[in-house]
């Protein structure tokens, strides 16, 4: 390495340039942030049953199979779109139906397919749950997934 | 070993090796499901061996990490450990936590933010222990000699263990979650790992090669450059498609595009440091980790990363077995093979012992890469056609895992070689075998002089 940069010099850049980079990372966080509350995911409210719904979510720990907006383990398929896919993003109680239906078919034991668990579910999570879903497909995704397969 | 108390850097190996075995006996076992997807299904789920597979690497690379410090911070600052009491503390207390939690998942309690699902308790744990050894080792730097290389790592260790807040800030509102969420994942891997690992990897290259420190210390300052005013804007990437704001695409493609600089950097840096260097060190298994952890991570961490990073690539292939080719070449160059190297260079020493059963590691060394590698091509080419079949084409998620099956055959297999590779590896370090299978060859001529067990 030239001469010019010597280690002090090296060490200098490092910090300088690393300081100034969390700042500008910061203050983009700072405004997603705000984008995030007021604008991509303005579409629909975030009621005490959406937040019931991502506990169950978590509890159940469905990212170790489906993804999520992309995200997560690749057995199983995506879930962010999954009420559009099923068609009812705009139907809370169809929504529910369907979810219920599904979740009460698990595991379908057919052999070679892979299974989905029986979760033990109430009729207040589970219908929370689908709410949750239904809200998180309405995030303004910048047009993610391509397609409704997800 | 020159000083008493890197000795419990023994421990933490031990430890870590241990947990490393759990890991890829987990993986295996989830290769295996995607096979012949009834096994276990309704006893131990699919998500609950992933849960095991993903946090046991996690917690044993962190493990190798703190033994790592606590092994070279003592040489590096010239002085015992501040307290070897503190060092055995906090490694129980990672110990109960990760086992804990292990146990946890199989009877259903845990989380449900991937990677960081470990109950609030084992949450708390991994803190406590975090500030122990922050606490233990900034004692022993600030009393002894600084060099580059204690800089470094702790700075990285430092900014680690911080951010490791965020792992118990989980907003009811998703895209904060997720937003949130990658400051613990993307700043450790793609930031603060990366420090560590540098640092590490001057550490050998210094001890292996014999190049002059002044050299090294530059160079690992220009390489941790490069990582963070890459990686932390880098972090961008995560941010297309989870209700973030429509630059990110920008910044993220733009500045994860350079996150392939500091990969490269390294590994120049370890061949250029091997070629410079006129030691004969004896532990060439060593060696060959450092040079092999590089070059891995450039093309696992640096080019498969490329290969998707950018955001109308991206957009097709986001969440698609090209991100899990990627994912495990990686890890496994980056941060598997690093600490193995550390390992392989440190367990003679602390066992009191010259380097032995130098070619059943080098074996493990070719054997876990070798499938490593085959397990990311298969990986790839299954993603390829997910992607195409799947984001392209709209065909059916299930549809279109029945039609790679094939390679997920195929990729058990690769497993199953890693799986041999590493527990051979173990092997070779934890039994001992007193007889050299190969001689070191004469020094080349040079100032330097060859010594060794340093």
């Amino acid at each position: 390495m030239a001469e010019i940069l010597t280690k002090t010099r090296a060490r200098n850049i490092f910090y300088g340039g690393s300081i100034f980079f969390v700042v500008v990372f910061i203050a983009l966080t700072a405004q997603s942030h705000r984008h995030i509350v007021k604008t991509s995911t303005a579409g629909m409210p975030l009621t005490e049953q959406v937040a019931l719904g991502k506990h169950v979510w978590e509890k159940n720990s469905c990212i170790n199979c489906h993804t999520l907006h992309g995200e997560g383990a690749y057995f199983a398929p995506e879930i962010g779109n999954v009420m559009t896919r099923w068609g009812v993003a705009d139907d809370p109680e169809t929504a529910y139906e369907i979810l219920d239906g599904w979740m009460q078919a698990q595991p379908s034991g057919i052999e070679g397919r892979r299974q989905m668990p029986h979760f033990e579910i109430t009729e207040e999570e589970m219908r929370a749950l689908s709410e949750f879903l239904r809200w998180a497909d309405q995030t303004d995704t910048q047009g993610w997934p391509p397609n409704d397969a997800g | 070993m020159k000083y008493q108390s890197q000795s419990v850097a023994k421990a933490y190996f031990y430890c870590a090796m241990a947990l490393f075995g759990i890991q890829v006996l987990g993986g295996l076992l989830a290769g295996w499901i995607y096979v012949s997807p009834n096994t276990l299904s309704e006893i131990v789920p699919f998500n609950v061996i992933r849960m095991i597979h993903t946090n046991a690497l996690i917690v044993w690379l962190l493990l190798g990490f703190f033994g790592a410090a606590y092994f070279l911070v003592p040489e590096e600052s010239e002085r015992e450990l501040y307290s070897v009491k503190l060092a055995y503390l906090q490694l129980i207390i990672l110990m109960v936590g990760t086992l804990g939690a292990v146990g946890s998942y199989l009877v259903g309690i845990h989380g449900g933010r991937e990677f960081l699902e470990q109950p609030l308790w084992v949450k708390f744990g991994i803190l406590v222990a975090a500030v122990i050894f922050l606490f233990n080792i900034s004692m022993t730097v600030l009393a002894g000699r600084k060099t580059a290389i204690t800089n470094v790592l702790l700075m990285g260790l430092w900014l680690l263990c911080l951010l490791w807040v965020f792992a118990f800030i989980n907003p009811d509102n998703l895209s904060l979650d997720k937003m949130y969420w990658w400051m613990v994942i993307h700043l450790w891997v793609e930031a603060t790992w990366e420090l560590v690992m540098a640092a590490i990897l001057g550490y050998l290259m210094l001890k292996l090669t014999g190049v002059d420190r002044e050299v090294v210390e530059k160079w690992l300052y220009v390489i941790v450059a490069t990582a963070l005013f890459s990686g932390i804007l880098g972090t961008g990437h995560h941010f297309y498609w989870i209700g973030t704001p429509g630059y990110w695409q920008w910044i993220g493609s733009i500045f994860s595009t350079f996150e392939v600089i500091p990969f490269f950097l390294m590994m120049s840096f370890a061949f250029v440091m091997v070629w410079k260097g006129r030691k004969n060190h004896p532990n060439k298994a060593a060696l060959l980790w450092s040079l092999g952890s590089s070059t891995v991570a450039f093309f696992g961490a640096g080019v498969w990363g490329f290969l998707h990073t950018l955001h109308g690539v991206n957009f097709y292939s986001h969440g698609t077995q090209i991100t899990a080719a990627h994912g495990h070449l990686a890890f496994y160059g980056a941060y598997v093979a690093l600490n193995l190297a550390i390992f392989t260079y440190a367990m003679p020493m602390l066992r009191g012992r010259d380097p032995y059963n130098q070619v059943l590691n080098m074996a493990s060394f070719w054997l876990m890469t070798g499938g490593m590698t085959f397990m990311t091509f298969v990986l790839t080419f299954a993603g390829t056609i997910q992607t195409h079949m799947q984001r392209v084409l709209g065909e059916n998620y299930m549809d279109v895992q029945d039609s790679l099956s094939l390679f997920y055959l195929m990729r058990f297999g690769a497993g199953a070689a890693v799986v041999v590779g590493a527990l051979l590896f173990i092997y070779s370090l934890v039994v001992v075998r007193k007889r050299e299978v190969i001689q070191p060859g004469p020094a080349q001529p040079g100032p330097a002089q060859s010594v060794a067990g340093e």
